[in-house]
């Protein structure tokens, strides 16, 4: 009976409900889009006040623009190394980027104000579908990497210190995509169903602080997924003698 | 209702997977080009051009720093040796009064010496003549008594 009575009241909380569109045949999320479209957007528009006017006496927004410029060069740089960094830094500034403005979008909009026919907006990364994307770009990048940097001998990468590990590295190609798709999904919408049940149980006070927990997580998932895809693109690029 | 359809769900549920997956991953291809042009390439020349900038600063620092220490030793080396040129111009200049002074003392101990034999000479050939005179003056006194003594008796 208790556990009837609490599904009901976890029905307000719309897990699993989706907006759909339907366009043929093909079924999209539609709040995924939508919240991605106004958080990119926002992102987007910040980007170019931020740049409209570059002076080599960084102002304001610049400031800060070259500051996220100089973090993402370091990361990329550590982790890809200096030799083929530069190819790589927007692809890991844009993942970075994208998961960290869905993420704190996600939990800082109050995204419940905006009633939807069906499902409700949220961070694009609390739905399975962007990060299995995410996911398979850096799977692809990385391959990629190696491939045009090294070409056949990227595959030596498979046997290097020894045969022996042939087979787990090639079950490494599946666990690094799911790994990375299942880590932010997972956080982000354990996030999400937190902080909505904390705040449906108990309104006031109590949810501030899971809230900054969640805001914290959020940061740090961002930061973990582009160090993890950089790291993944270095590991193929890299030579080994 | 509470949609936890895992695999296999028709309508809704958490893993729900479906054309939104090719067409997220679209738009964030298309993403990592718009921030490229928009962000990573603007804020990047900026960035570097700064950096070769400050860069080169300090290197023509450096250059004329060490430039200024050449020079600064060049100058140090040019007083040294005016330092030991005039040390050795006044060391002559004394040597030189120095022989002149010895020369001038000698000149001068030479014609007082000079003059003192000189004088010693004379004063030898005039007391020698004086002897004379007087010897021969005894010996015309010595006549005279003797011829008065011989014409009295």
């Amino acid at each position: 009976m208790f556990f009837n009575s609490l599904v009901t009241n976890f029905a307000a909380l719309e897990v699993g409900q989706h907006l759909y569109w339907k366009i043929g045949n093909i079924r999209l999320h539609g709040q995924v889009f939508l919240t991605s479209w106004i958080l990119l957007g926002a992102l987007l528009v910040f980007i170019s006040l931020g740049t409209k006017k570059m002076e080599n006496d960084p102002k304001g927004l610049q400031n800060l623009l070259e500051f996220l410029w100089d973090y993402i060069r370091d990361l990329a740089r550590t982790q890809i190394g200096e030799k083929v960094y530069r190819d790589w830094m927007p692809f890991i500034g844009t993942l970075f980027l994208f998961v960290f403005v869905s993420n704190w979008g996600g939990a800082l909009i109050p995204w419940r104000l905006i009633k939807l026919p069906s499902g409700e907006l949220g961070a694009p990364t609390a739905d399975i579908n962007t990060t299995i994307a995410l996911a398979l770009l850096v799977s692809l990048s990385y391959f990629y990497a190696g491939l045009s940097n090294k070409g056949w001998r990227y595959f030596e990468y498979y046997v290097h210190p020894t045969p022996i590990m042939l087979p787990f590295k090639i079950l490494e190609d599946f666990t690094k995509p799911l790994s990375l798709s299942f880590r932010l999904f997972g956080n982000i919408l354990a996030d999400e169903l937190v902080v909505g049940v904390l705040v449906f149980l108990v309104p006031l006070i109590l949810p501030i602080p899971v809230m900054f927990l969640g805001l914290f997580t959020s940061a740090i998932q961002a930061l973990i997924f582009a160090t993890l895809a950089a790291y993944y693109i270095g590991e193929a690029v890299e030579e080994h003698h | 209702m509470l949609a936890f359809n895992f695999f296999g769900a028709t309508e809704g549920g958490l893993f729900d997977i479906n054309a939104t997956l090719p067409l997220m991953a679209i738009q964030v291809v298309a993403l990592t080009y718009i921030l490229n042009s928009l962000f990573f390439k603007p804020v990047g020349n900026v960035v570097e051009k700064r950096e070769k900038f400050v860069s080169n600063n300090i290197i023509e620092a450096k250059n004329k720093l060490s430039e200024v220490k050449k020079l600064e030793a060049d100058l140090l080396n040019q007083l040294q040796s005016a330092r030991t040129e005039a040390q050795r111009i006044v060391s002559e200049a004394e040597n030189e009064s120095d022989k002149l002074y010895k020369e001038a003392l000698e000149l001068a101990n030479n014609e007082a010496n000079a003059s003192k034999e000189k004088a010693r000479l004379e004063i030898e050939s005039q007391t020698s003549a004086a002897r004379d005179q007087l010897s021969k003056q005894a010996d015309d006194l010595s006549e005279l008594i003797v011829n008065r003594l011989i014409l009295e008796k």
